[in-house]
């Protein structure tokens, strides 16, 4: 059988993400695609921890670790350096959690978007501030638990649209992806490669101790996540949306809400109120993707 | 060549001369002019850098640390409100041992609101680990520009340029503008060993458990204290070179002085021409100019100042609960080692002028006293 993706490794064992974390798929896919010639920049997330404790670092390309809401201008100001000693070939990437980037890092983010900075900004979304304990952010779904929405008090606001936000800028490229679509995920990767200017990718990295769920079932959910139009998968270039996996008979959301400890609380009417929620945000990107 | 200029472009000019590569900065009022300036210089082709107009001044630094780490020299400018948003990377950039120079316009901070100038911006940064310079004159501010990328580059120590709001920064001076052959000859280009670099591969500031943290703190401590005799053996080479020489403090007729006034950016320009005018009246008088805080030249300020009768220093600037930020460091100087009193004397907040006479009344309060009565002097306040 002929391999879908490259054998080569940028990533050496030892990190230390959990058992069925999608940030570490999701990183491993990335730098298949970005190969060596490629610097990261992270803020304060989960990959903080996972590359792993000085002097260990399980990325094999370099990486300037930095705080938590400069993960955008951190990028541009590499970008610019390496621009000036006649590297503009090198990638930069900045590589944020949800909390970096809907949070305390969109103000960086917006700016660098808005300048056009050549750079990849990757964000890994596990919807909520995982590496602190499990506290809600700006991309936590609506009617989730976390330690900051306790059951009673449940998360009742939906999660931010950061893709449509970032899109506002017109960038010339952004694109929505899962760590249970990884073929997806490198083609995208590789395609924004060629593109000059800002590229966002947006990728659903789900987190077995966050979203109380076993880690056997993390590409499961990350595909149901799909599937059921939670998340769905598109590209947006220049303006024009185009979807990347169609599900012509989505599946119900409760589906994916299920597995997942996060929703157990939820009531018949709250998960009714959710499958609502999808489907009025689906039709509207449906609208979207015909117009392409 | 000889200029009138600003200050704020003699910041431009220095790092035009210094062939900066990456500039980041977000505009505040009394720092306009020297991006303003510098934009003008990248766009004409003058000096080629990238120069990132950022969305806010942590911003700026945050692509300062970027562009440094990758080995690019960097230069970004702000001041007061802007200075205290970038604190958090203060602490990074200085931590990650980058050599940014960065030029501040003091200016106090809101609220109120005030644009016109005090030190408390910049002397809020003490303990961040960047090296500050205060400048009384234009020619000192360019001057100190390139020096700072010197001694920065040598110690990975990031140096910050401090200058006074509206009475440097706007103010119209003769500036001998040196030839880039000359600078190019002084200051060679940044070579960064430990820049982020794809052909050997490093990660940088990961977490660190207490095995080596305590470690990293030492080294960096002992790098901003080298950067002393640094200082001066550079604003020796300096002089030679450029016929300007510069030290860490600035002297000027103590030798046999009885009173001593101990004053910083323009106001030590003033304290001059009010011990030259209390000279004449026979007052055995001098000023010692303080130009580098940190590091903080201990020794200096104890040989000028342990034979003196009187100390009294007049601080712009005010810590809260205690005095005046450079008369702590006076006495914490002066203290085991002399018993000379110390005066604290807070005046010139909010950009309030500090006049001759302004000098001459503190000069004459201190005269008429045996020692010190209160912790804190205010001058011309409104109680």
């Amino acid at each position: 059988m002929k391999p879908t993706l490259p054998l080569e490794e940028y990533m050496s064992p030892g990190h230390l993400a959990c058992q069925g974390c999608g940030a570490g798929i999701a990183m491993r896919v990335t730098l298949k695609a970005l190969g060596r010639n490629s610097i990261f920049t992270f803020p304060a997330c989960c990959w903080t921890v996972i590359d792993g404790p000085f002097p260990y670092s399980t990325l094999e390309v370099p990486l300037l670790h930095m705080a938590f809401e400069a993960t955008a201008a951190t990028a541009s100001g590499i970008k610019a350096a390496m621009k000036m000693l006649g590297r503009d070939d090198v990638i930069v990437s900045g590589w944020a959690g949800d909390g970096g980037t809907f949070d305390i890092g969109i103000q960086a983010l917006s700016g660098a978007a808005e300048r056009n900075e050549d750079i990849f900004y990757f964000c890994y979304d596990n919807e909520a501030y995982m590496n602190t304990g499990i506290q809600r952010s700006g991309a936590t779904p609506y009617g989730a638990w976390t330690t900051t929405t306790p059951v009673r008090h449940f998360k009742r606001e939906p999660k931010k649209s950061i893709d449509d936000i970032v899109a506002a800028h017109r960038v010339p490229y952004l694109a929505t992806a899962s760590v249970a679509y990884v073929e997806d995920l490198y083609k995208k990767i590789v395609k924004a490669k060629e593109i000059r200017g800002f590229k966002f990718i947006h990728i659903l990295a789900p987190c077995p101790p966050g979203w109380k769920s076993k880690p056997e079932d993390s590409v499961k959910l990350a595909r149901l996540a799909v599937q059921t139009g939670v998340f769905p998968l598109y590209e947006v270039e220049n303006g024009i949306y185009s979807q990347s996996i169609k599900s012509p008979k989505r599946k119900p959301v409760a589906e994916y809400l299920k597995l997942q400890g996060r929703f157990k609380h939820l009531t018949v009417e709250q998960v009714a109120e959710i499958q609502k929620m999808v489907d009025d945000r689906y039709a509207e990107l449906e609208k979207r993707f015909q117009g392409n | 060549m000889k200029k009138v200029v600003m200050g704020n472009h003699a910041l431009s000019h220095g790092a035009q001369l210094a062939r900066v590569q990456v500039i980041a900065a977000y505009p505040i009022t009394p720092q306009t002019q020297v991006v303003e300036l510098l934009s003008e210089i990248v766009a004409n082709g003058k000096l080629k850098a990238e120069f990132i107009k950022v969305e806010s001044e942590h911003s700026a630094m945050a692509a300062c640390i970027g562009a440094a780490s990758a080995g690019a020299r960097t230069f970004t400018a702000t001041s007061s409100q802007g200075l205290a948003l970038m604190h958090e990377l203060l602490h990074w950039s200085a931590a990650a041992r980058l050599p940014i120079v960065m030029a501040n316009i003091n200016r106090a901070m809101a609220p109120p609101w005030s644009i016109w100038t005090d030190q408390n911006d910049s002397l809020s940064q003490r303990d961040t680990g960047w090296m500050q310079f205060y400048c009384q004159s234009n020619q000192e501010v360019l001057d100190t520009l390139i020096m700072a990328y010197k001694i920065s580059e040598k110690v990975l120590i990031p140096s910050m340029i401090v200058l006074d709001a509206f009475s440097l920064s706007h103010t119209y001076e003769i500036v001998d503008i040196p030839d880039q052959e000359l600078v190019d000859r002084y200051l060679p280009p940044f070579d960064y060993q430990y820049r982020l670099n794809v052909d050997d591969p490093h990660t940088f500031g990961g977490l660190t458990t207490p095995d080596w943290y305590m470690e990293f703190r030492y080294k960096m401590h002992h790098a901003v204290n080298d950067a002393l005799p640094l200082i001066r053996q550079e604003g020796i080479e300096f002089g030679k070179l450029f016929g300007r020489a510069y030290d860490t403090v600035d002297p000027y007729r103590v030798n046999d002085a009885e009173i001593v006034l101990v004053t910083s950016g323009t106001a030590a320009s003033t304290a001059r021409y009010a011990v030259d005018q209390l000279r004449r009246k026979g007052k055995k008088i001098g000023n010692l100019r303080m130009r580098v805080f940190r590091p903080f030249p201990f020794a200096d300020v104890r040989r000028y100042l342990k034979k003196a009768k009187k100390v009294i220093v007049i601080d712009r600037n005010i810590s809260y609960g205690y005095h005046g930020i450079f008369a702590q460091e006076v006495k914490s100087a002066l203290y085991g080692h002399s018993d000379v009193p110390v005066y604290a004397f807070i005046a010139g907040l909010g950009g309030r002028d500090i006049f001759p006479e302004t000098i001459g009344r503190i000069v004459t309060k201190v005269e008429k006293s045996k020692k010190p009565t209160r912790d804190i002097y205010w001058v011309e306040v409104k109680e």
